[in-house]
């Protein structure tokens, strides 16, 4: 099955995605990020999500958990959230009830 | 433990052996499914971070080098120059099926000839190029990561609930259809021996 690429997030650093032959769709804050990726999401097999918009729009990504397509990718863009470790925690918690990664 | 309103009946405790055996079948069935579920998702969690520590250094280096070919010229220049993009890749999507659990697999579509920049190198300076390429050649990477972390996500949530059923059976199912068959025993026992006792008492000649 083929499946399209998207990457949300601002202009300015998707722009070097869009030159990769992704499609780009510049957001500029979470309200429009939220209509985006809703929007993009129902189309596009897997979509990269600029990590800001990971935490304020997390009702939303975990909708796209009920199957396993759309994908959607927080990925870093220059603003440390420290998404994935925070990620990693949520998940080991979930599934084990223990820390196996960090250990502190 | 409260026990099932039943009839203590012969037939109720066949009955009540089926349903407990059942339980208890299924019951090691799903804590076996658990125990490979977790195995299976603590290799995927290793890999999610193994990857996931990759993808931040080499992302963050392509867009620092973006930002630097950004700040030598115009954001219009800039627009221009990126606005048409010439290459279009597309993504192979599959499904796996992880211990029942449909977990995605992506890759690129093909090895697609690495495609040429979609401007010209008068417009932009050639930080741009580098980090386009070194974008181009995360991306498969990326995608990996993409299909391990909704992975990931998946099977915590399967996991999740594989746990909730495992501690169903475990802590409310067996131990009730446990008490309850010993109830029903209890009160066979009791009648037969109170038809023994009338039994004796009929059979004593009347003095």
């Amino acid at each position: 099955m083929e499946g399209k690429m998207a990457v949300v997030g601002s202009a300015a650093t998707i722009m070097v995605f869009k030159a990769a032959g992704v499609e780009a769709f510049p957001v500029a804050d979470e309200k429009s990020a939220r209509e985006t990726l809703r929007k993009v999401a129902r189309d596009h097999s897997v979509v990269f999500l600029a990590e800001e918009y990971a935490e304020p729009l997390q009702d939303l990504l975990r909708r796209f958990d009920e199957g396993a397509y759309p994908v959607v990718l927080p990925i870093p863009t220059g603003k440390e959230t420290g998404y994935g470790e925070e990620f990693l925690k949520t998940v080991m918690e979930r599934a084990l009830g223990v820390d196996i990664l960090f250990q502190k | 433990m409260a026990r099932i309103n039943v009839n203590p009946t012969r037939m109720e405790l066949k009955k009540l052996k089926a349903r407990l055996s059942t339980a208890v079948r299924g019951h090691k069935l799903l804590k076996d499914k658990s125990d490979e579920m977790v195995r299976r998702f603590t290799v995927l969690l290793r890999e999610d971070r193994r990857l996931r520590d990759e993808v931040e250094g080499d992302l963050s280096a392509a867009l620092k080098q973006f930002a630097l070919a950004g700040a030598l010229t115009p954001p219009y220049v800039q627009e221009t120059a990126f606005s048409m993009p010439s290459a279009k890749i597309e993504a192979e999507c599959g499904t796996e099926s992880v211990m029942g659990v449909d977990v995605p697999t992506i890759s690129l579509s093909e090895t697609q000839a690495p495609a040429a920049l979609p401007y010209a190198f008068s417009e932009i300076t050639s930080e741009a190029d580098d980090s386009v390429k070194m974008v181009s050649a995360l991306l498969p990477k990326l995608l990996r990561l993409a299909a391990v972390e909704k992975a990931v996500r998946l099977l915590s949530y399967e996991i999740e609930r594989n746990k909730r059923r495992v501690n169903a059976l475990e802590y409310v199912m067996i131990p009730q259809l446990e008490e309850t068959i010993k109830f029903i025993r209890d009160k066979l026992d009791e009648n037969e021996r109170a038809a023994i006792v009338r039994l004796m008492k009929v059979n004593t000649p009347v003095s």
